[in-house]
């Protein structure tokens, strides 16, 4: 039907309609990218009195030779990587268990999904808490069940301190996993399953050759976004470590926050932010470019 | 699997997401003394609201919370409504250059927040916008503008277009078209995207931190971390304990009531992104 009833043609009203939206689109969001592209290329810190210099590509020699930037890089990529496997393992096992349906359920899942809903900043003060060297109750338990001989001060040291900051994050991410499996798992058909029985496979075979191969696109969408999310991490680490240890568990994202804010070096911490965006759009590229290729899964 | 064993699978997945937060609980009805009792006391011997109490009394913290409130509220009520309008356009309409704004949406989700934060920071300079809470609104907006429009645009491709054609032959205008005939079927997905949008702005950090630096203008998340601050020696575990405990009380309600709007939304969000 071709009925141009009304005095506006699809184009201009669509235009109206998508105006505000992308009205905010380009000056808070893409604006500040090509900003951070440009002061990347200047100088603009205590050394030049806070004017901005142009320097070409000094910034990002700088970064090359920048010890401390490889060490929060290395941070974050062991942090993206630990936290995103373990949270993979988990939430596919709490995926599988609250697939099953039982008295119970819609409590455990609502129960489930809390820790991705409550604010990550206010959390890790929990935990912080919970890793508290002399009133923690983690030490408490550990050591009331005999498996620690004395205290141990978890944010303190370096590789405690990294551990902490990953295991509250498994606690806070692992229910998105979950959800995207379980979404993921309840599109499986049925009947495979049934078809698997008659042909005899027991449980693990029926997940091994059903279940595992099914889930690869869920499994392949939720670390994509949970890699992006992580490398990117800052509040929880902010809150709970500042970074420290003595820079133990400093990310990039940390490190660059202090380079604007703390240090007021702003052309250097625009290009650690270019770098680190360019790595980890390179990582999230070389494993699932491949991947979603070979499985005609969706891509972005 | 044998049925005892999956139940205690069950019981400790749950304790497993449970216990952090109970610990807060318990520790906010414990007296300061208790708090540092050492072994750890499990259950109080007699609980207090004395850290409630002073929660509000030592912190403007019902400011934190009607700030918290106010931004997340307003926020989420201009982008599910920018985003509305702008999935209908993309889901229903022919217009020329939406490709480019989808394209814009998907590739924007894909930068890690902390690109943004420094060159908003200049604007929220130039513009003296620091400690106003329009400061946050408007990138608060923004940034959750991608997964607002694509889930409902998903949507909106799911409906009928006879009903349209129906309503354009009985003299519906354009907009009376978009406000009374699909934004009301849509009800269901907008209020999925407002929850998620509201949990999102309420949960922020890194701009809260940032631009809210008085403390009359903070959010809870900005304010909280700030309690923490001050000597080491003097944390104020039961007041901290409180505070998460307070701040974190709209969101288990917001979770227990649309645990299953919740559960579609990140899953659309998941499947459109």
């Amino acid at each position: 039907m071709n009925s141009k009833r009304s005095s506006l043609s699809d184009q201009s009203f669509g235009l109206m309609l998508l105006s505000p939206a992308f009205a905010f689109l380009l000056v808070i969001a893409v604006y500040p990218i090509f900003r951070v592209l440009w002061l990347s290329l200047l100088t603009q810190n205590l050394g030049t009195g806070l004017q901005p210099r142009f320097s070409g590509f000094d910034n990002y020699v700088r970064a090359f030779s920048d010890g401390h930037f490889h060490q929060t890089l290395a941070n974050t990529c062991l942090f993206a990587f630990a936290a995103v496997s373990v949270e993979l393992v988990l939430g596919l096992f709490f995926a599988l268990l609250l697939r099953r349906s039982f008295r119970g359920r819609t409590a455990a899942r609502t129960i489930a999904l809390l820790p991705w809903a409550l604010p990550t900043a206010v959390l890790a003060l929990a935990w912080v808490w919970i890793f508290n060297d002399q009133f923690g109750v983690l030490n408490d338990l550990l050591l009331r069940l005999h498996l620690l001989e004395k205290p141990v001060a978890w944010l303190g040291r370096g590789d405690t301190a990294m551990f902490a900051v990953i295991f509250a994050d498994v606690w806070k991410t692992t229910p998105f996993m979950m959800i995207i499996l379980l979404a993921g798992l309840q599109n499986i058909d049925r009947g495979l399953y049934e078809a698997g029985r008659i042909d005899g496979a027991n449980a693990w075979q029926q997940f091994f050759f059903i279940t595992l191969p099914l889930l690869v696109p869920s499994i392949m969408l939720a670390t994509l976004f949970r890699f992006l999310q992580s490398f990117g991490i800052f509040d929880l680490i902010y809150v709970m470590t500042g970074g420290g240890p003595g820079g133990a568990t400093e990310t990039v994202a940390i490190y660059s926050y202090n380079t604007f804010l703390r240090y007021l070096d702003f052309g250097y911490g625009a290009a650690l932010i270019v770098i680190t965006f360019l790595i980890m759009a390179g990582i999230a590229i070389v494993i699932y470019w491949p991947l979603s290729r070979a499985r005609g899964a969706p891509s972005a | 699997m044998k049925r005892w064993l999956f139940y205690l699978l069950i019981w400790i997945a749950v304790a497993f997401c449970l216990a952090p937060f109970l610990w807060q609980i318990i520790t906010s009805l414990k007296s300061d003394a208790a708090i540092t009792a050492v072994p750890v006391s499990y259950y109080p011997a007699e609980a207090t609201g004395r850290h409630y109490a002073e929660l509000f009394q030592r912190k403007p913290f019902a400011r934190y919370l009607w700030n918290s409130f106010f931004i997340s509220t307003v926020s989420t009520f201009l982008c599910v409504g920018f985003a509305s309008l702008a999935a209908y356009a993309i889901a229903r309409l022919r217009v020329r250059g939406s490709r480019i704004f989808l394209g814009l949406l998907v590739a924007i989700a894909f930068f890690p927040p902390v690109i943004f934060f420094y060159p908003l920071y200049e604007m929220v300079r130039a513009t003296g916008t620091a400690n106003h809470s329009i400061a946050l609104i408007v990138p608060y907006v923004t940034f959750n503008l991608p997964f607002a429009t694509l889930v409902l645009a998903a949507f909106f491709r799911g409906v009928p277009l006879d009903i349209e054609e129906a309503a354009r032959v009985d003299g519906f205008s354009r907009w009376q078209l978009l406000l009374h005939i699909i934004l009301p079927l849509a009800a269901p997905a907008v209020a999925t995207t407002a929850l998620l949008t509201f949990i999102n702005c309420w949960n922020e950090f890194l701009l809260a931190l940032t631009f809210m630096t008085g403390d009359s203008a903070k959010t809870v998340t900005a304010g909280i971390a700030s309690l923490s601050g001050g000597s080491s020696f003097q944390i104020p575990w039961g007041a901290i304990s409180a505070a998460v405990v307070v701040s974190t009380l709209p969101l288990i309600v917001m979770v227990v009531l649309f645990q299953r709007r919740i559960v579609e939304g990140l899953t659309a969000g998941a499947a459109k992104g």
